[in-house]
């Protein structure tokens, strides 16, 4: 197997690994950032067109142009093993990427579902889904659509959806409007995120924006055609081509669970210079917490330079950053499920979409581990990354173990010997 | 506790369950207990092959025995057993291999079991994946496969119809010839079973069982990639051979379509972690064999501990002598094969009957 | 700006062109392809996340099965094959 190697390895190019690896690379340390997309920004920056990208973005994006970091885009890191060294499936080949001082983490944030009747049906698809489609090229023009779940990302791909012409009817939040207000007066110190907010709200102005207001099921024969939602009292049938619904964001802490990094839940624990609980090994951005690309950068750089030896100038830095366990639990309380949302699935709602697991056959288990060995939910492709954080809401079921592959990936790319010297893969490092 | 069962199985696996399940329809009360759930230790990473294997005489008897009671069985099982009948074959590597295909099915034939010896073109038609030349193989067509948690909760299931109860999430601190002792409570039985798999030595310190770890992969859904478990000749000298790690071929299609790939067999202690020299050995057999597996998706690895004994056979009876409570533990990588075999014979003798088998050569107390 | 090309491309032996530089799961979508693949037990499927999590786009792509269509992007004279 074919192997690379740098000081500094970083996982993720979205703001926080961009971040890490720019500030590893200026404290004089060689420097490897690895994503899974074509380009980097991750999914809060992912564009075709840079120019279309904030400010903040595109000046990242060319500190990444112009440093000596190497990129390595298309590429999905499958294991990481106990050797320092992280196996890559590179566009079906593998490749090993060492780091020889530090590890970065910045895996991001997978979209929090919540299984509803329908929720199956093709056209049904996640709010940042929605985000992340439109931007590698779907076209929602003239659509039908409706985005119904919860959180700060649903203002901004209502834009996205707007601009792009989509006829979207409604955005509804299951939150309640107090809940909502009372988040938004807590952003007055943070003038930026009121702008943002005025903006994307300024883009769909033609459509109603309801809180306390949920989906109830989709329905269609092949594919979506309508949904039902309801504000606790009535309910209300809406056309429907494309629904988004997405409840939130659970932190991606995948690898750093295979490196056997301590978590709090979801959450990799991480001190004032983002070090994990394993030697070498930092974590960076929404893997520590969701909180948003402002925090997420800053503990890029913070984590940047402490991978880099700067201890001193982390500690700096860190010292910069808002109160982000605060910030942290005030978006997880504002944005917090409601209970109705537990009673949404039926007993035949599937809620292993790569098993087809329905609800009734899963209320007999105690833990995740019973649950997919006698059902298999969790045991597909996805490897649980959809289903667990529901069965987590529905039972209160812990988060299962990780082992390699991290994604599924060919036998070829997960146990390649070390001997074989197969050529260099075709490969997109810059 | 309001009642003292007959009978107290500690281990839930798939030698507890069928345990459970046997004694319950002779009528004796049971009590099950795990410290899990069931199934969640050795079972739960166990492949289900159901085979008959020859590494000894009462293997062979063991095995023929085991894979005719489940057969028995097999009108009744429920979906979730996944009860596959895919029948095995042997593969040989090269012309010296043949005179062994041979000799195991004059075994196999003695023992009553039907076997059928394929030269390499019939092997090719079968399974067009493997890598010529091809030689021969021995397609033993009774061999099954289930799926062993849904096998081992199939048991419980009629052991509880029948009175069984099951205490889980309970862990052991200890037990004697007729009780088991869980923090603050004991339960007191006529007789204590210890089915705790690897961990039985555990609860009976100085019973000669030690864990064997074990690697396996499974891929993604590819029906039809292939139809048979494929398992080269020599897989039984890797099984035999406790001195040294080894991997052997062994590849299993399930009725998802995807395909399990082992196997490993490695003295290491309590480690569970995946080594991953020891996945790259057993990838490289694989793809020596079936060269088209290289490009499937893998989509999950996993270890588990085979409860290994010094001659390579269960352990059945008393121990460490006839005032001793039961054990019901050692069966290394056939636990699924032969739980239902071990449980007639244990039962039998719990019940002073003569088993079918002579059950001398698993007596728990030869150890 | 970036100028909008057009690639050809074989989706269920079909010649269709789809514009270049987007993911194959947004050209199937644009082609009006609401079914990727077959579920286990036979409901069909389209993208959810969308950036490579969940697995419900897996396409066959120049005869690679169980691809992740929102990963790749389209290439000109690529074969895909949905409904596996």
């Amino acid at each position: 197997m074919t192997e690379w190697a740098a000081s500094v390895v970083v996982v993720g190019a979205g703001p926080a690994g961009i971040a890490a690896a720019i500030r590893a690379e200026g404290a004089g340390r060689s420097v490897i950032l690895i994503d899974q997309a074509q380009r980097p920004g991750g999914q809060i920056w992912r564009h075709r067109d840079r120019a279309a990208l904030p400010r903040q973005a595109r000046s990242w994006l060319q500190r990444l142009d112009r440093s000596s970091v190497r990129l390595l885009t298309g590429a999905s890191v499958v294991d990481a093993e106990p050797s320092s060294r992280l196996r890559v499936d590179l566009g079906g080949r593998p490749l090993g990427v060492r780091w020889n001082d530090a590890l970065v983490l910045a895996t991001g944030s997978h979209e929090r579902f919540v299984p509803f009747p329908g929720w199956t049906l093709p056209g049904v698809v996640g709010v940042g889904g929605a985000q992340a489609l439109l931007k590698s090229g779907m076209d929602v023009a003239g659509m039908e659509v409706v985005l119904a779940g919860s959180g700060p990302l649903l203002l901004p791909v209502a834009a996205t959806l707007s601009r792009a012409g989509a006829n979207l009817t409604l955005v509804a939040e299951q939150a309640p409007l107090g809940r909502v207000i009372r988040f938004g007066a807590a952003l007055w110190r943070s003038p930026s995120r009121w702008l943002d907010a005025a903006r994307y709200r300024a883009g769909f102005l033609r459509t109603p924006y309801r809180t306390g207001t949920w989906v109830l099921r989709a329905e269609g024969e092949d594919r979506v055609r309508e949904v039902t939602l309801t504000d606790g009292d009535g309910e209300r049938t809406l056309p429907c081509d494309l629904l988004c619904t997405g409840f939130g964001l659970t932190p991606a802490s995948e690898l750093a669970r295979l490196l056997g990094c301590a978590t709090d839940g979801w959450r990799v624990k991480v001190d004032g210079v983002q070090a994990t609980s394993e030697d070498g090994v930092y974590c960076a951005g929404e893997a520590c917490g969701i909180a948003g690309a402002e925090i997420a950068i800053l503990e890029g750089e913070i984590a940047g330079l402490a991978a880099a030896g700067d201890r001193a100038g982390a500690e700096r830095l860190g010292r910069r950053r808002p109160p982000h366990d605060r910030f942290v639990a005030g978006l997880a309380q504002a944005f917090r499920l409601r209970e109705e949302l537990s009673a949404l699935p039926a007993g035949t709602t599937l809620v292993c979409r790569c098993e087809d697991v329905p609800l009734e056959r899963l209320r007999d288990f105690g833990s995740t581990r019973e649950a997919k060995l006698h059902t298999r939910a969790g045991m597909g492709p996805c490897q649980g990354r959809i289903c667990q954080p529901a069965l987590q809401h529905f039972f209160g079921w812990g988060i299962d173990s990780v082992r390699p592959p991290l994604f599924p990936t060919s036998l070829s790319v997960l146990a390649a010997p070390e001997e074989d010297e197969s050529p260099p893969p075709p490969t997109s490092i810059t | 506790m309001d009642r003292s069962p007959d009978v107290v199985i500690v281990g839930a696996g798939i030698v507890g369950a069928a345990a459970a399940h046997v004694l319950t329809a002779e009528g004796l009360a049971v009590d099950v207990v795990d410290r899990g759930a069931p199934a969640s230790g050795v079972t739960g990473a166990g492949m289900g092959h159901i085979v008959v294997m020859d590494d000894s005489p009462a293997q062979l008897q063991l095995t023929a025995y085991s894979r005719r009671l489940l057969d028995e069985l097999a009108p009744e099982l429920s979906a979730s057993c996944e009860l596959s009948r895919c029948g095995t074959l042997w593969i040989a590597s090269g012309e010296a291999e043949l005179e062994a295909v041979e000799a195991k099915q004059g075994a196999y034939a003695e023992a009553g079991i039907a076997s059928e010896v394929l030269d390499g073109d019939d092997v090719a038609r079968l399974e067009p994946e493997l890598r010529r030349p091809l030689f021969g193989a021995l397609r033993v067509p009774g061999d099954t496969v289930v799926y062993p948690p849904g096998l081992a909760r199939w048991f419980l299931d009629r052991a509880v119809e029948r009175g069984a109860r099951l205490h889980l999430g309970t862990e052991i601190d200890s037990l004697g010839p007729r009780e088991v002792r869980a923090g603050t409570t004991t339960i007191s039985a006529g007789a204590v079973v210890n089915a705790a798999g690897p961990w039985s030595g555990r609860l009976s310190p100085g019973l000669p069982v030690t864990p064997r770890k074990g690697h396996l992969l499974i891929t993604g859904r590819y029906s039809g990639f292939c139809r048979h478990q494929l398992v080269e000749l020599g897989y039984l000298a890797s099984a035999h051979d406790l001195s040294q790690d080894s991997v052997a071929f062994n590849l299993q299609p399930r009725p998802t379509g995807q395909i399990i790939i082992g196997s490993s067999r490695q003295a290491a202690g309590w480690d569970g972690a995946i080594d991953r020299s020891v996945l790259q050995k057993m990838v490289a057999r694989a793809v020596e064999f079936v060269p088209g597996l290289a490009g499937l998706d893998v989509v999950r690895t996993w270890t588990g501990f085979r409860p290994a004994t010094p001659d390579k056979l269960p352990l059945i009876g008393p121990w460490p002598d006839e005032d001793g409570p039961w054990i019901l533990s050692g069966h290394e990588g056939l636990g699924i094969a032969t739980a239902l075999g071990t449980a007639q014979i244990l039962a039998d003798l719990m019940l002073e009957r003569r088993p079918e088998l002579d059950p001398a050569p698993f007596r728990a107390a030869r150890a | 700006m970036s100028v909008e090309s057009e690639v050809g491309l074989t989706v269920d032996g079909e010649t269709v062109s789809s514009a270049a530089d987007i993911t194959v799961a947004a050209a199937l979508l644009n082609l009006g392809k609401w079914r990727f693949r077959r579920s286990v037990s036979g409901s069909p499927r389209t993208p959810l996340c969308g950036m490579g999590t969940c697995h419900e786009c897996l396409v066959t792509v120049d005869g690679d099965r169980h691809r992740r269509a929102c990963m790749i992007p389209v290439r000109a004279g690529m074969r895909i094959e949905t409904d596996d």
